[in-house]
């Protein structure tokens, strides 16, 4: 974020603004009377949200939800703030480090870079959802075996990651392992461990 | 795994790794509290001048908005009073930014304003929606035009015997009349750290006076002291909580203005805040590897012994603080050269300070005289392997002292088994498969094997399991894990029975984890913390059962439900008698250091090896093989320890190939603002990395013989590479990184 030094443009007034300055008459045309109410009840705050906020409707790690959400929340923010799943990290916002990978209907996804609005019925599976009850799912068991991380901020995106691609088909190889598994960034560097962990997974044979 | 065992040494797997593969380890910017609130921060467009006026009536009516702070509205803090007046540091000095103090810019996106909301969402929107007015002054942000400037440090204008002030020992620059010299200029650009989490900081006040910080730091000991002295508030008052550290590598080694940033927020709204900057901030305002320029001049004997060496070098600081590092240091001690220079010198630029990052300096330093080793190796016809062993010295001939160790030899010879030295030819470009050149460098690193005091509790509880604490932190290389086999070791207990709590300023005292120094100085505080528990428990157990009063601490053997005496079986007390009154049994211990520091020179070592394809047509440089070979005194975890090393080395490969910070110095401003602008390594970048160990202790610097790992891991990478690009090319790159513009 920076202050730009330019000078205020008409779309910087936020929607609160434009209710509180308009005058009645104008208000009146543009917007329904218990809007009107509203703004001048001071009551403007739950007339922002409700215009700002539309339903939605996902599953997260099996568990529906029905929601009502910004359009311009992320499946990240949305995941992380509302639903309180913090498994999934926060790395970049661009869509570069692959901290924030999760599935989408069984696809991995940046979610950083997708609106939840966008997931409308849709199956999202986290990091927190991998395993079953007490049993990590192979591919954590094999990131533990073979200390596939450091820090541990990149693990869940890489670990999502990492199940996607041993599904695609694109484990065949360490090289095949490396060049798909590029999107998730370790600064850590604990990336050959990381490709140790998809190669055991692969050749153990076990489902993911 | 059975008692007894022995655990310091075992691969074992992490103590948190259940934690960190199903995402319920918690970093600082997941903490659920009651009224959390949500901060951004605005950032100035210049980099020097004054703000004139901040626009922010749209800001703060923006729904979900509950406030704006800048300088004009900002509650007084009253540390900031204070701050700079230490008659202890030097005026020039300076110190941190204090935020929302004054109308004065000094580097380009510089906090000027922190908007609170309900959601990030709201916040980040009004932050958009601030304006900002300026009287804009002319800034230099670029140290090649600012190197007639460079003054010496002010700690070495004060002290003439600080390692940052000029060192001389034989004759000053004598390179200069060798009949065989060398002499060259090398450029480390601005690198940054951008560990992938991004600096966040969860900010409560719990009551008027109490502050809580939920904060990424890498001593939360020392993040304490700062808040506290910031808001006049007793130590005791602010707590500060870092059990998870989403990697930081340096830069969160020091207070930084979003931290203040958002203490404040939360003193204004009254309710929790929370903030984490964004990837583009994360180039500003968290500090780097600050840009230096060096230049190197050696001379040697026709049969290859060096008879001197200049080194000088000039860094990056900003105009507020005097950030120093140790370039030189491994110039001054690594080869026995009669006749040795170093100068030290610093600019200041309108850009934030700078802060040690991974290796620091002596990553800096090493790539000039690394390089310049090879360079002289070439110049002599000499395997720059046996260049090194000719100028090898037992004793540190910058101290004339002892080393307390010294097993670099071994990592030599370890090393170049492992890359296969024997495939190099002397000869540049003569290896070649298919398109590919092919090349082989080496690269010495050291760091000090420093120690300080820390503290470490041991409690027993009736169950038979030791809960240690400790108010160190972990950063990634597997603290809690690795103090656990040190007590289990010491209490002769699986380690499933310990649990070690780290990352809180309320635990027992340990200093920043920072400086390869936290096994070598917490290591010892466990190990007694351990010992000393016995010894309690025996003097417990003696008023129940005198076998036990007699008997010596070391023979107290922890059972599983009783304690016993290994020289006398017989002798049993349970643990529910033993702490039936006190309901457990707890100790505190501090570890300190003797003086073996003054009478020995301690350091670690390692050694890169580094065999690079780079394409005769594109230039594209592929690290295909790098082997790292360290003396790092005893190994208290196979498995976490090489992958340390192996991560340094990822490190090294940034910092040779790709990791350049680039700011457009017409606005003072970085146009590298995310990680597709700035590139570090990715998977595809990292070839396998095989590590080997001499795995001696060291005991001068502690009882276990630990010496450190993490900035040896990286120290001598981008040489090694640079070396081995040269080997492949017969092209000489002087300038990092090495990017394929350098090579066609």
């Amino acid at each position: 974020m920076n202050a730009e030094p330019e000078q205020a443009s008409p779309h910087d007034d936020s929607r609160r603004t434009f209710l509180k300055q308009s005058s009645v008459l104008t208000a009146m045309a543009l917007v329904p009377s218990p809007v009107v109410t509203a703004a001048a009840a001071e009551l403007d705050e739950k007339v922002a949200a409700a215009f700002e906020k539309i339903p939605l409707s996902l599953k997260v790690n099996g568990t529906k939800h029905k929601l009502q959400v910004e359009p311009r929340t992320t499946l990240l923010d949305l995941l992380r703030e509302q639903l309180h799943l913090t498994g999934t990290k926060k790395g970049c916002d661009y869509g570069q480090c692959g901290a924030c990978t999760v599935h989408v209907d069984g696809q991995r996804v940046n979610s950083c870079l997708s609106f939840a609005v966008m997931h409308d019925g849709q199956e999202i599976t986290t990091i927190e959802g991998l395993a079953k009850g007490d049993d990590l799912h192979p591919m954590q068991e094999a990131f533990v075996k073979h200390d596939g991380f450091q820090c541990g901020y990149c693990t869940p995106g890489q670990i999502m990651s990492a199940v996607a691609c041993v599904r695609e088909g694109h484990a065949g190889s360490e090289g095949e392992i490396r060049e798909y598994m590029s999107g998730n960034i370790c600064r850590c560097g604990a990336y050959s461990n990381i490709v140790a962990a998809i190669q055991d997974v692969k050749q153990g044979g076990q489902k993911v | 795994m059975k008692a007894q065992q022995k655990q310091i040494g075992a691969p074992m797997n992490r103590v948190d790794g259940h934690l960190k593969v199903t995402g319920a380890a918690k970093y600082s910017a997941e903490y659920e509290l009651p009224g959390l609130v949500y901060a951004v921060l605005v950032g100035s467009t210049i980099a020097k001048g004054r703000l004139t006026s901040i626009e922010a009536k749209a800001a703060e009516r923006a729904p979900g908005v509950l406030a704006v702070v800048t300088h004009y509205n900002s509650p007084k803090v009253p540390g900031y009073d204070t701050a700079g007046k230490d008659p202890s540091q030097p005026a020039t000095v300076g110190g941190p930014i204090k935020i929302f103090n004054d109308d004065k810019i000094r580097f380009n996106d510089q906090p000027i304003a922190v908007v609170v909301a309900d959601s990030w969402e709201r916040a980040r929107y009004a932050a958009r929606l601030i304006k900002a007015q300026y009287a804009k002054e002319a800034h230099q942000t670029n140290l090649e035009d600012n190197k007639p400037q460079a003054f010496l440090p002010t700690s070495a204008k004060k002290n003439p015997k600080s390692p940052m002030a000029d060192y001389q020992r034989g004759q000053a620059d004598a390179y200069k009349t060798g009949a065989i010299k060398i002499e060259g200029e090398y450029v480390i650009p601005t690198e940054m750290h951008h560990p992938m989490e991004m600096q966040s900081i969860t900010a409560h006040w719990e009551a008027p006076d109490r502050l809580t910080l939920y904060d990424k730091t890498q001593g939360t000991l020392a993040t304490r002291r700062d808040f506290a002295k910031e808001w006049g508030l007793p130590e005791a008052n602010v707590k500060v909580i870092a059990t998870f550290v989403g990697g930081a590598f340096g830069n969160a080694l020091h207070s930084w203005p979003h931290e203040s940033a958002a203490i404040i927020a939360a003193k204004v709204v009254n309710r929790p805040v929370k903030l984490m900057l964004t990837r583009e901030q994360m180039f500003t305002q968290v500090g780097y590897r600050p840009y230096t320029w060096q230049k190197l001049g050696m001379s040697a004997t026709p049969d290859g012994k060096i008879t001197a060496i200049t080194h000088e070098s000039i860094g990056q600081t900003s105009t507020y603080e005097e950030f120093t590092e140790s370039t030189l240091a491994q110039t001054r001690m690594m080869y026995a050269s009669p006749n040795l220079t170093t100068r030290y010198r610093l600019a200041a630029l309108d850009i934030g300070s700078p802060i040690w990052m991974r290796g620091p300096g002596e990553a800096t330093g090493a790539f000039a005289l690394e390089s310049a080793m090879d360079e002289m190796a070439h110049l002599l016809n000499l395997d720059p392997l046996e260049f090194r062993l000719r100028n090898y010295t037992d004793t540190d001939p910058e101290k004339n002292r002892p080393w307390s160790t010294k097993f670099l030899k071994e990592c030599y010879k370890l090393g170049a088994d492992r890359i296969g030295w024997s495939n190099r030819k002397l000869k540049p470009g003569s290896l070649r498969d298919g398109e590919w050149l092919v090349g082989y460098g080496m690269g010495v690193g050291t760091f000090g094997a420093h120690r300080g005091g820390a503290h470490a509790s041991a409690q027993l509880r009736p169950d038979g399991t030791v809960l240690m604490q400790c108010a160190t932190t972990d950063i990634g290389p597997g603290t809690g894990t690795a103090m656990t086999q040190i007590a289990a070791d010491t209490l002769g207990i699986a380690p499933e029975k310990i649990t070690f709590e780290l990352g809180h300023s309320d635990y027992p005292q340990a200093g920043t984890q920072g400086g390869s120094s936290t096994v070598n100085s917490v290591g010892p505080a466990v190990q007694q913390a351990c010992l000393a528990l016995k010894d309690k428990l025996r003097e417990l157990a003696g008023a129940q059962n005198p076998t036990f009063a007699s008997a010596k601490k070391e023979d107290v053997t922890l059972g599983d439900k009783h304690l016993s005496l290994s020289s006398n079986t017989a002798a049993r007390v349970p643990y529910s008698d033993l702490l039936k009154q006190a309901g457990a049994a707890t100790v505190t211990v501090e570890a300190k250091p003797g003086n073996e520091g003054q009478q020995y020179s301690m350091y670690s070592f390692s050694v890169h090896f580094a065999e690079v394809r780079v394409h005769e047509l594109t230039g594209e440089v592929r690290v295909s093989k790098l082997v790292s070979c360290a003396d790092a005194g005893t190994i208290i975890n196979e498995k976490t320890a090489a992958n340390q090393m192996k991560g340094g080395a990822v490190g090294g490969i940034g910092m040779a190939l790709m990791e350049h910070a680039r700011i457009d110095d017409r606005f003072g401003r970085y146009v590298t603002k995310d990680l597709a602008d700035y590139h570090v390594p990715v998977h595809a970048d990292a070839p396998n990395i095989e590590v080997a160990f001499v795995n001696q202790p060291d005991l001068k610097v502690n009882a276990l013989g630990t010496k450190g790992i993490g900035e040896i891991a990286t120290i001598g990478v981008a040489p090694a590479i640079a070396n081995a690009v040269f080997n492949a090319t017969g092209k000489r790159v002087r300038e990092l990184p090495i990017t394929p513009d350098k090579l066609v």
